[in-house]
């Protein structure tokens, strides 16, 4: 593989996905970046960006101090930015300099946290990973931190109904066109309480309570690794699945269950097995699967999901591929006779193929913002 | 609206009044904050303006997204690739093997090959001494018929010796070749955006018999070669210095420096030295000059007291246009910069000295992500981070000197201030979307 992309775009990056997960919550996240991190990640994939204040920056890494080892001014420059702007928690993202010149982040964040007076994270992102890998790592430190040990008095979570923390919510793969809304007044339609959402729309004194929900959804991969820590943490069940169009049945039944037995469910895979389907669907391995799953319901179809970004085995069935490369990609691509994809997907589709657009903020930014669906409301 | 999910902070460290500013940079380096206004160009705008080249980036996915989308918004992705590294580069150290396979596999599947190519490592190539020179002799050997130039996406670069965007407008000339020179040929070096046809440097030229050439405005590829034959390099913008003195000792052309300015002394000084080099009469810049005094008297009787701001995005030279409108009795009360250029030294200690009220703001200060981006009285803002900071809908709309030059661009502002002032504009939709006089498909 020569990891050539001759015509496709890239996906959001770990980095931006650290940013985009704790956006809403309060603190400040430095990216220790040259230049540029910033402006990809406010540009291409945070669109709340322009409406919605969050501190997030660049430590403006010169290359003086990157080969001199002079970490005194990211130390610096932070800890007087948190006493301007009072944030209630610091996180630091590693980039590829920082991390070819081996600096040393959890001491940083050590004499940071020491000074400044706040909490301190330090996230070992280096821009090779896809945003499942930072979003999933800011999620999980954040449930971890703010829920404390699980063994405080109860307070506000006496809500009536089977109680539920959305995971995995980010503008990446939901962007800002209604599905998080749709998702949050299913669950209230179906009867269940919210806790918390991770991480649009919820503060931290709301992911505090989040020890208390009866059953997680994590409705992408990126919420697994929250998952994982707060069914460790308080024993919490989890269940994979995107609410999507008809799919949002099979959803209420497997938390109502997974609430009930306190065993986990993986939802998005429960759909026939697509070895011998035509049709492929690119994208986030828990939508995607979730979304055929809709399919699936309403064609009687069997779908083929092609995850081009990281994911679990155990959330794909028989025939599902995992690829990212183009030349990879275009191989598998030129034997189906319906594509649902990102339209930056396109170039590489065979001109036979009916092309179905599914626009992904993490693939293709803003560009086709518009046309990124409801997806609760799809699939009925 | 904006939502405000921090608590209000004060004003002290991002703003300074004039008298208190320290020059050049008013602002110590600390965390950097990037605002939405995003019109200025950027790496991937300026390559594109080689006509018919192919740009080809090597980075990790974080750095290749923000290019891979500058170029598809912009609707050229069939002119741009892209070349992952991944974490087992680095640690492999196969960088120069990578590279050199992946230029190759995206020539030879590319539909026909492009007259030229830019291809641009990156910080990781730096400073895991990637042999660089070694991978452009083998293309070059590989592709005889194809000029490489050497673009460079090392942003670590961007507070010490030359810039990505410096170095960039530098290569951008490099196809060029060593040709008899033709007097009767002049270029344009260094600017993105056209130079307005209506300008006195336009003028002089035309009336010297010589074609003025522009690489904004090359069409083809071989016009573009065609601008090796000027004898003369005209250069408006600071930026375009260095690739106008590369030109001048590789090419043996000659250079003049004759900066986009608001000076009328100034002005009058470099069309005099044009009309010398091109050997024409000298223009009559008296008349030139009562026709701005018109042209600025008529926008203050429309814009009055108004306040307005300016930033250094949408010319080089802020302060030199502050100073001219506070001389005209306009009511600028911001400067938003963060350093300010060698050539603006006097006019900074004639505001200091004139007008020590003037505010100097930051645009990547920390605090500017928090404090009001809003002014309560209605404000004309020359400059798309100006518009943003204040929230205003009345504003130039410009970047990088708009191509504005000479007497006639002090006429040109002075229109275009009475426009913004009239007119509202959607900024939140105008100002997000990147290189301003690029296609825009968002």
């Amino acid at each position: 593989m020569r990891q050539v992309a001759r015509r496709i775009s890239t996906y959001t990056a770990d980095v931006s996905g650290v940013c985009s997960a704790l956006y809403e919550l309060g603190g400040m996240v430095v990216m220790h970046d040259p230049s540029g991190c910033n402006s990809t990640y406010n540009t291409h994939d945070e669109p709340r960006w322009y409406a919605m204040d969050s501190l997030i920056f660049i430590s403006g890494l010169a290359e003086i101090d990157a080969i001199m080892g002079n970490d005194d001014k990211l130390i610096d420059d932070v800890v007087t930015a948190a006493k301007q702007l009072s944030p209630q928690f610091v996180a630091l993202a590693r980039t590829p300099i920082p991390m070819l010149n081996g600096t040393d982040f959890d001491a940083i964040a050590s004499v940071i946290e020491r000074k400044a007076g706040i909490p301190v994270f330090y996230f070992p992102t280096n821009g090779t990973h896809s945003y499942v890998y930072g979003v999933g790592m800011a999620l999980e430190k954040i449930a971890d931190y703010y829920t404390g040990d699980g063994c405080e008095e109860q307070s506000d979570c006496d809500a009536d109904g089977i109680r539920v923390n959305l995971l995995g919510v980010t503008p990446l793969d939901f962007s800002v066109t209604g599905t998080v809304e749709s998702m949050k007044e299913l669950l209230k339609e179906e009867g269940f309480a919210l806790v918390s959402c991770m991480a649009m729309g919820s503060s931290l004194e709301e992911i505090s309570q989040a020890g208390w929900a009866d059953v997680n959804l994590v409705v992408s991969s990126v919420g697994l690794p929250a998952a994982r820590l707060l069914q460790k943490k308080f024993g919490t069940p989890y269940v994979v699945g995107t609410p999507v169009g008809r799919f949002v049945n099979q959803i209420a039944t497997d938390l109502r269950t997974a609430a009930d037995t306190g065993k986990s469910i993986i939802s998005c895979n429960a759909r026939p097995d697509s070895v011998d389907s035509k049709i492929a669907l690119i994208g986030e391995s828990v939508l995607s699967g979730s979304m055929a799953a809709a399919i699936s319901q309403v064609h009687g179809k069997a779908v083929k999901v092609i995850c081009p970004l990281e994911a679990e085995e155990g959330l794909f069935v028989p025939g599902d591929v995992r690829a990212s490369e183009e030349e990879e990609l275009e191989k598998i691509l030129k034997d189906m006779s319906v594509i649902i994809a990102d339209p930056m997907y396109r170039p590489i589709c065979p001109e036979d193929a009916a092309f179905y657009e599914l626009p992904h903020e993490a693939f293709s930014g803003r560009i086709y913002r518009r046309k990124i669906p409801d997806f609760v409301k799809i699939l009925q | 609206m904006l939502k405000k999910i921090h608590g209000l902070v004060s004003e002290l460290e991002a703003a300074w009044p004039i008298s208190e500013t320290s020059y050049p940079v008013p602002f110590p380096s600390q965390l950097e904050y990037n605002s939405a206004a995003h019109g200025t160009w950027n790496i991937v705008h300026i390559g594109m303006l080689i006509p018919d080249a192919h740009q080809i980036y090597i980075c990790t996915g974080n750095c290749n997204r923000g290019v891979v989308l500058t170029a598809a918004e912009m609707n050229a992705s069939h002119r741009f690739s892209t070349i992952t590294v991944k974490e087992e580069n680095i640690l492999d150290g196969d960088m120069e093997e990578l590279i050199i396979d992946g230029v190759t596999d995206i020539l030879e599947h590319l539909d026909r090959k492009p007259p030229a190519v830019i291809v641009f490592p990156s910080c990781v190539h730096r400073f895991m001494g990637c042999d660089i020179p070694m991978v452009y002799r083998v293309l070059r050997s590989r592709y005889p018929d194809i000029y490489f130039v050497e673009g460079y996406m090392d942003c670590i670069l961007q507070k010490a010796g030359i810039t990505p965007d410096q170095r960039l407008r530098r290569e951008l000339y490099s196809c060029l070749e060593a040709q008899p020179l033709n007097s009767k040929s002049v270029n344009i070096i260094g600017n993105t955006l056209r130079v307005d046809k209506d300008c006195e440097l336009v003028e002089l030229v035309g009336r010297a018999g010589c074609e003025l050439k522009q690489i904004s405005a090359c069409k083809t590829f071989e016009e573009y070669l065609s601008m090796g034959e000027s004898y003369l390099n005209l250069t408006l913008l600071p930026v375009g210095k260095i690739p106008a003195e590369t030109l001048k000792e590789r090419l043996g052309m000659k250079h003049l420096y004759l900066p986009q300015c608001f000076g009328y002394e100034e002005i009058a000084g470099y069309l005099e030295l044009l009309a010398k080099e091109l050997q024409v009469a000298p223009l009559d810049v008296k008349e030139r000059m009562e026709r701005c005094e018109a042209a600025l008297q008529k926008a203050k009787e429309v814009i009055g007291d108004t306040p307005i701001v300016i930033d250094y995005t949408a010319i080089p030279r802020p302060l030199g246009l502050a100073r001219l409108l506070l001389e005209h009795g306009f009511s600028v009360i911001r400067v938003y910069a963060d350093s300010f250029i060698p050539d603006e030294e006097e006019d900074f200690r004639w505001l200091q000295a004139h007008n020590p009220q003037l505010m100097i703001y930051s645009t990547i200060h920390v605090k500017m992500r928090v404090l009001p981006r809003i002014i309560e009285t209605k404000v004309l803002a020359i400059g798309q981070k100006a518009a943003y900071f204040t929230g205003t809908p009345y504003f130039v709309n410009m970047v990088e000197g708009g191509g504005l030059y000479g007497f006639s661009g002090i006429c040109k502002m002075a229109e275009l201030m009475t426009e913004a002032f009239l007119e509202e504009k959607d900024t939140e939709d105008l100002i997000k979307r990147k290189g301003l006089g690029c296609e825009s498909c968002i």
